[in-house]
């Protein structure tokens, strides 16, 4: 019986993620967290930015590859690049900071001066260096980057498939979430950062985790009125979970808004009718006051991409690894480029309603999630169970595999592919 | 300078009431301060200036305050369940001026809290806006800019 399994007679970390359970060592162990950077992080796509948040010429972003520190760039000719963040010369970090906007990266050691592109441009008092620099071998290292609608990703395996092919069956969805600019180009609206004191994947789960909702989200339910609260009531509604492969999976909470250009016509929820006034007085048609009431409340879906992003409703939830035990969450809010201020302000004001350290709902799952992290040291052997909704899948139209809105469809998608990659072998 | 060191003893006095209030969660009392068009802002960015158009850890008016409150003593949260204990200190405060029946002050601010991980610590600078209000005053912004917040946090379950 699978129960019976003990971990000592596994041999590879693949041999802890069976079909319909983890190992709980998956969270805590620092070998495996170790082998988890190298293995998956450094050899996946991984998101890092949006293109909203590089707006001109000169603005960066850093960020990390697992652990290792990256800048996200726009260059002179509006070019994205990622480069490691790390000087040639003897290896300070070229760029500190979250973000902001430069005309090249001067490192603050030696005064090496690179260009947005990454070359090396300028060395201080060169006569040392004569016949032994050159130039264009120690520009700072790029990083492979390709984008899908405004989503920047990277990744350090120069073979790795195509950032298309990568996304596959979440690509549609991708689609559909972009529409929340409310008919305006999707655009960050700024990020809330926070840690937790527990392993990645339990956030990664989380993401498409719909059972817990009415439990951990008790006060944020009580906080909203009826008829947001019904909305919110999806676990016996028609929602599904898929597995779109590659790991990645679509949580469908709320069918009616999947698709936020459809049934523009119906009766604006009462929750929004300041904020149709609003707009109408502003001189708004009425079909673009509906479209944009539509759009404020983000989709009815969570897409998971493997391994550190998600299309979460109406936000970017970006997942960093920092320890086996300790992550921080980027939550990004989002609203249209151009957009009448008063749609993004209530995207905003929604946005915090709900998430970051102080929202009504993030508090409380932090706790969930501290709590699965210290559970997990109970006992020298035990399983994380995935086998929800197991006995009742079906096909998707797509072809995907399909379970109920709150099945643990998705996170059995996203443990097989970290299986998958964790039974490559090491390089090196 | 001119000094005014009776409006600087009423301040300070009226802050430390409002530490008090808040370090033994009688936040009903705490919604008394406030005037009802106050808000109460926990920013993302320390140099942000237009809070209303930016994303922040909180920003809360009369309504939301009352929300939070609920939120806070409901115990359906499981992250209040626990509650914590915290000890605030207030210091440094300031005068930036005083027109027209408003007063404008900063202060230094640390909050301790004691939960399962331990103690932690947050730094502060908070800006009010105070208006008059017989012999004490009301609160008309809350502006706490936790040291950390442009990094990161921890998720918290009190008001700062
Ligand atoms: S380490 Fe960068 S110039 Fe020396
Ligand atoms: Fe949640």
């Amino acid at each position: 019986m699978k129960t019976e399994t003990k971990v000592k007679s596994i041999n590879s970390i693949a041999d802890l993620v069976l079909d319909d359970r983890v190992h709980k060592s998956l969270y805590s162990d620092k070998n495996i967290f170790e082998e988890e950077l190298e293995k998956i992080f450094n050899n996946t796509w991984v998101w890092l930015a949006h293109e909203s948040e590089l707006p001109d010429a000169g603005s960066y972003k850093t960020a990390t590859i697992g652990r290792q520190p990256v800048i996200v760039v726009r260059d002179r000719k509006k070019k994205i690049h990622v480069m490691l963040n790390r000087c040639r010369h003897r290896g300070a970090t070229v760029c500190e900071g979250k973000s902001g906007k430069t005309k090249a990266f001067t490192c603050p050691y030696h005064g090496w001066g690179y260009g947005l592109d990454g070359s090396l441009r300028a060395v201080p008092k060169p006569e040392e260096y004569e016949n032994i620099l050159d130039k264009a071998e120690f520009g700072l290292i790029k990083v492979r980057t390709e984008s899908y609608k405004g989503m920047i990703f990277a990744t350090l395996k120069k073979d790795l498939e195509p950032l298309d092919d990568f996304l596959g069956g979440a690509k549609k969805w991708i689609d559909l979430f972009v529409k929340q600019g409310g008919g305006y180009p999707l655009k960050a609206l700024g990020d809330q950062r926070f840690r937790f004191p527990g392993n990645w994947k339990i956030q990664l789960e989380n993401t498409t985790d719909s059972y817990h909702f009415p439990i951990v989200h008790k006060s944020f339910i009580a906080s909203v009125d009826e008829q947001a609260a019904e909305v919110f009531d999806f676990l016996d509604g028609d929602g599904f979970v898929e597995d779109l492969g590659h790991g990645h999976s679509v949580m469908v909470m709320i069918p009616e808004l999947v698709d936020l250009e459809d049934n523009l016509d119906e009766p604006i929820p009462a929750r929004y009718s300041d904020l149709a006034k609003q707009l109408a007085n502003e001189g708004h048609s009425d079909l673009e006051v509906r479209r944009l009431v539509r759009a404020v409340g983000g989709g009815g879906f969570n897409l998971n991409i493997f391994p550190n992003i998600a299309c979460s409703m109406a936000f970017f939830r970006n997942l960093v690894p920092i320890s086996a035990n300790e992550t921080e969450i980027h939550h990004i809010a989002l609203g249209g480029e151009g957009a009448p201020e008063v749609f993004n302000q209530k995207r905003i004001r929604i946005h915090e309603h709900f998430q970051g350290p102080m929202g009504f709902g993030t508090p409380d799952d932090g706790e969930a999630w501290e709590r699965v992290q210290a559970g997990s040291m109970a006992g020298s052997d035990g399983w994380i169970m995935l086998n929800r909704g197991m006995s009742k899948l079906s096909t998707s139209a797509d072809g995907n595999v399909r379970g109920a809105v709150c099945s643990e469809t998705g996170m059995r998608a996203a443990y097989q592919q970290y299986k998958k990659l964790m039974a490559t072998p090491s390089e090196h | 300078m001119k000094l005014d060191t009776q409006l600087l003893a009423d301040v300070t006095a009226f802050l430390n009431i409002e530490a008090d209030i808040l370090d033994n969660k009688d936040y009903l009392q705490w919604l008394e301060l406030w005037l009802e068009s106050g808000l109460y802002i926990v920013p993302v960015d320390h140099n942000a200036t237009d809070y209303a158009n930016s994303l922040n850890v909180a920003y809360d008016d009369h309504e939301m305050r009352i929300l939070r409150i609920e939120r806070l003593t409901s115990g359906y949260a499981v992250s209040t369940q626990l509650s914590e204990k915290t000890v605030r200190t207030t210091s440094r405060f300031r005068i930036l001026d005083d027109v027209d029946g408003l007063v404008r002050v900063r202060c230094a601010y640390s909050l301790y809290e004691n939960n399962k991980n331990g103690i932690r610590c947050y730094p502060a600078n908070l800006q009010f806006k105070l208006v008059r209000d017989g012999d004490s005053f009301k609160i008309a912004e809350k502006i706490v800019k936790i040291m950390n917040s442009s990094q990161y946090l921890t998720t918290v379950s009190y008001l700062f």
